[in-house]
């Protein structure tokens, strides 16, 4: 991206990154709206944090050099919603992550697809994780992020993402078939 | 008992993170562990749950107007007299109304089964394969001096011959091939620049009719276009405007 120097003034410039804002960030609005939508569980709370994300990404938009866009604007909205859990709703932040994988009785294709077959209870069942189980199933499922991409967004190792995919996958499993008192209950 | 492949290779091999080697010994492993088998059965089964189950959400309207005008008051110049905001009310409506439309010609985004019309794979694999493409040295398999050095390099690699043909004189030229598997197929990749942007083309045979092409497709950020032809399937997918895209579909579809 050359063509323009610094040298022609800050007018130019700034139209210039705006343009360059508009063809490489906004067109990954969904994904960020979709990642604060799942982390933040409601609506409202989520139309403001991706806002008020857009306009940071917008303002760190020049040190942004290229690369994978979605990546950099999905980091800039996890670190946006994670403060803006810590300052409303903390104790979300403290549901437990370290819980040891233990081997589970297995769940069959068959009723994980019975019980997967309702959006609603599907939707229900993904907002009973805590949010960092939440975030690598919607970062590799929905979004179909990379191993790498969901590295660079959540900031850590390829392997914890693998592990933490690995837990999540099988918390949702759970919960998608535990007995619906249970599930219920957890709701509250 | 618990297999550790189940808690670790089986979700890197699941979401093809693993390399060839690594890939092949969880392979040879599957072949005698029953109890990877059957998770990973599950594994997949959720995992076309996740994928048909409409939970991915886009942005509202009202949002996309409300950041447009925060990043206008942000902008220090008034952009109106030097870009019309017309182009980008134009590009705005066009995301609006292409993410609508993809609800509903995709299959499986919206609740209905699935539609013979739609490519034998799904969305999530066609922009995987698309932005995987995109990382280093994995765009082209053989860079092309003109659609001669593309065309016979396909021989013998594929059991059938993508149409190759090079459209530089109208704004595409061709930049090279590439061989992929998309919903477990081997298919032929065609990539066209626009400007500095890329477009995949994926090619692979059917037996289903021609279709025109398809409304246009939209998923994190990424356009697709698809259609048969002559016994070919083609999806073509980049970030470029739909419009642009369209012009490279008719050019091929001619």
């Amino acid at each position: 991206m050359s063509g323009f120097d610094q040298g022609r003034g800050s007018d130019l410039l700034d139209v210039y990154e705006r343009a360059r804002f508009e063809q490489l960030v906004l067109p990954h609005l969904d994904a960020a709206f979709n990642l604060a939508r799942w982390l933040l569980r409601r609506r409202e709370d989520s139309e403001d944090v991706t806002q008020e994300a857009m306009l940071r990404a917008y303002r760190f938009f020049r040190g942004f050099h290229g690369g994978d866009a979605r990546a950099w604007l999905l980091q800039i909205v996890r670190n946006t919603c994670y403060t803006w859990l810590e300052k409303n709703r903390p104790v979300e932040l403290m549901s437990e992550f370290d819980e040891e994988l233990h081997p589970q009785p297995s769940v069959s294709p068959e009723s994980l697809a019975i019980a997967g077959d309702n959006r609603e209870r599907l939707g229900r069942a993904l907002e009973t994780l805590p949010p960092r189980f939440r975030e690598v199933l919607v970062l590799r499922e929905l979004e179909g992020c990379s191993y790498k991409e969901i590295a660079t967004i959540t900031a850590s190792p390829i392997g914890t993402v693998m592990s933490a995919l690995a837990r999540a996958r099988q918390r949702l499993q759970r919960a998608l078939t535990q007995p619906p008192v249970e599930e219920a209950r957890r709701e509250l | 008992m618990s297999c550790d492949y189940t808690q670790t290779a089986l979700h890197g091999y699941l979401d093809g993170e693993l390399d060839a080697s690594r890939s092949e010994e969880f392979e040879r492993h599957l072949e005698g562990c029953r109890e990877c088998a059957k998770a990973l059965e599950t594994e997949e089964s959720l995992r076309s749950i996740l994928q048909r189950s409409g939970l991915c959400e886009s942005a509202p309207h009202s949002l996309r107007k409300k950041i447009r005008a925060e990043l206008d008051a942000a902008t220090s110049v008034p952009i109106a007299q030097r870009i019309p905001l017309w182009r980008w009310a134009a590009v705005a409506a066009s995301m609006v109304l292409v993410a609508a439309i993809s609800w509903y010609a995709w299959p499986g985004s919206g609740s209905g089964t699935r539609n013979p019309a739609a490519p034998p794979f799904t969305a999530a694999e066609l922009i995987d394969a698309h932005i995987r493409s995109l990382q280093p040295g994995h765009l082209t398999d053989v860079a092309s001096t003109d659609q001669h050095t593309v065309k016979p390099w396909f021989n013998g690699k594929l059991d059938f011959a993508p149409p190759v043909k090079d459209f530089a004189e109208d704004g595409f030229p061709l930049v090279g091939g590439r061989l992929d598997v998309l919903g477990g197929q081997n298919v032929a990749v065609l990539i066209y620049a626009r400007r500095k942007h890329f477009i995949n083309v994926f090619v692979l045979p059917t037996k289903e009719p021609d279709t025109p092409i398809h409304p246009p497709g939209l998923r994190q950020g990424y356009q697709w276009l698809h259609w048969r032809h002559q016994g070919m399937e083609y999806c073509a997918v980049s970030d470029v405007s739909v419009a642009d895209l369209h012009e490279l579909a008719q050019l091929i579809y001619q």
